[in-house]
């Protein structure tokens, strides 16, 4: 029931937000994040976005995973 | 999806099953404490993936299935009122109470209707002005504060034919009371993601310092889960015990501080009965008194008598992770998600449920 989807922000009217779902278009309350901005990626539960999404460390955490991959590669083949 | 489809790369997935398994030297019990991360393991058959040292079990993180009886009795006993209309999140419609439904009262004239957010109660409650609308207030820390925010706006608005029947879960004080029992091993909790965007990590401490007992806020995806994994094993094998986050992308230590106070303006902690590990202290969210022209338990007479669970049902057991699903002499049997007959298994994210369909006979 925790349920929360990664969407994007793509207009804001009269304080709801315009999220973008794979093609559908969708209408999210802003109340639970008021700063949140148009071309901002937010989590969406139950028609509220709860979260913005850190883009950097979204990238750095992929990066690390990917680091660690690479390692144990190479420790494999040695 | 972006933010999706990334952490779902097979070969990384890989990697981190490696890591684990060269990490782990001993037998060790973690537990996930979200019906999101219960369903997520099975469909990405990360158990298949992983040591034979790692035993995964679900606690009680499904807010259907952890719902008292006596609240589901008390929706029923709200459904039959003339006038009401009731609005709830889909799975509350077919968790069988003591001798009917929500599902079995709509068929026989009593107006149910699902909703997917608070802000379509509100609708209804605007449309229908003659009408009394009640929202089941059903689910954790992620779900509590859109449900305030709807009390807020029904304040703020004037919509006085709204009210919310408050049964909110709030999921560290289960954690404690877990623990406190003492009869059960668990090495290491996989936090809830969601949740913990909104509470932020400070209500874990209390659990890693009484306990000893590790805690990683975990995100949803393939390689969320097992990065998680890996982090609360290296916990384990280097002695320590923290509150760490694995799913930063979408959670801060702080959670939401907008959230959290809106929750802390329309709510005050209350103890709260919950199914399988009865009442816990401060568990519950009850509705000041600022706001009790919108509590449904102010507005309606719902006292209902004592119910027992369904007879030969082990949801008890299974929610608190001292039974799998399998041990259930019903499962399969007399109780599949057509017909079930604890809401474990009518839950879509129940741990029955999700034995059913993935577990193999
Ligand atoms: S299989 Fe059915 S009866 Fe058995 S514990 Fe699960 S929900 Fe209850």
């Amino acid at each position: 029931m925790c349920l929360g989807i990664p969407a994007k922000i793509i207009k804001i009217e009269h304080g709801m937000g315009i999220i973008d779902m794979e093609g559908t278009q969708k209408e999210v309350s802003l109340l639970l994040q008021e700063d949140a901005k148009v071309g901002d990626y937010v989590v969406v539960h139950a028609g509220f976005a709860i979260q913005k999404i850190d883009e950097e460390q979204a990238l750095a955490s992929l990066e690390t995973l990917r680091e660690m991959a690479s390692e144990l590669a190479e420790a494999e083949s040695e | 999806m972006k933010y999706m489809d990334e952490y779902r790369d097979e070969t990384l997935a890989q990697g981190l099953a490696n890591k684990i398994k060269a990490r782990s030297s001993r037998t060790v019990r973690l537990m996930e404490i979200c019906g999101t991360h219960t369903m997520a393991i099975f469909r990405h058959g990360i158990r298949s993936l992983l040591p034979e040292t790692i035993d995964l079990v679900s606690g009680p993180g499904c807010p259907v299935c952890v719902t008292a009886q006596e609240d589901i009795d008390r929706s029923v006993k709200l459904a039959r009122i003339p006038g009401v209309i009731v609005t709830t999140f889909g799975d509350m419609l077919r968790v069988p109470g003591t001798d009917s439904s929500l599902q079995s009262e709509n068929a026989s004239g009593a107006d149910v209707r699902m909703v997917y957010s608070t802000s379509d109660a509100l609708k209804i409650a605007r449309n229908n002005p003659e009408r009394d609308v009640v929202f089941l207030g059903i689910g954790f820390e992620t779900t509590a504060p859109t449900i305030a925010a709807a009390i807020r706006m029904a304040h703020d608005t004037g919509q006085t034919n709204f009210s919310v029947l408050s049964a909110h879960k709030l999921l560290p004080p289960a954690m404690d009371a877990l623990l406190s029992g003492g009869n059960l091993e668990i090495d290491g909790f996989i936090c809830p993601g969601h949740v913990t965007t909104i509470i932020g990590t400070a209500p874990y401490e209390g659990v890693v310092q009484k306990y000893g007992t590790p805690c990683v806020v975990v995100g949803f995806e393939p390689l969320d889960i097992l990065q998680g994994i890996l982090m609360l094993v290296e916990q384990i094998e280097e002695g320590r015990a923290d509150v760490e986050i694995q799913y930063t992308r979408a959670v801060r230590p702080e959670g939401n501080p907008g959230a959290l106070k809106i929750m802390e303006e329309i709510f005050e902690p209350c103890d709260s009965v919950w199914r399988g590990l009865g009442v816990i202290p401060k568990s519950g969210l009850a509705i000041r008194e600022k706001y009790r022209s919108f509590d449904a338990r102010g507005r309606f007479d719902l006292e209902v008598p004592r119910a027992n669970e369904p007879p030969g049902c082990l949801c008890a057991e299974v929610l608190r992770g001292a039974a799998k699903p399998v041990e259930c002499k019903l499962f399969r049997k007399a109780c599949t998600p057509r017909s079930p007959v604890g809401p474990c298994m009518v839950s879509s994210e129940g741990t029955c449920a999700a034995y059913f369909k993935y577990h193999a006979p």
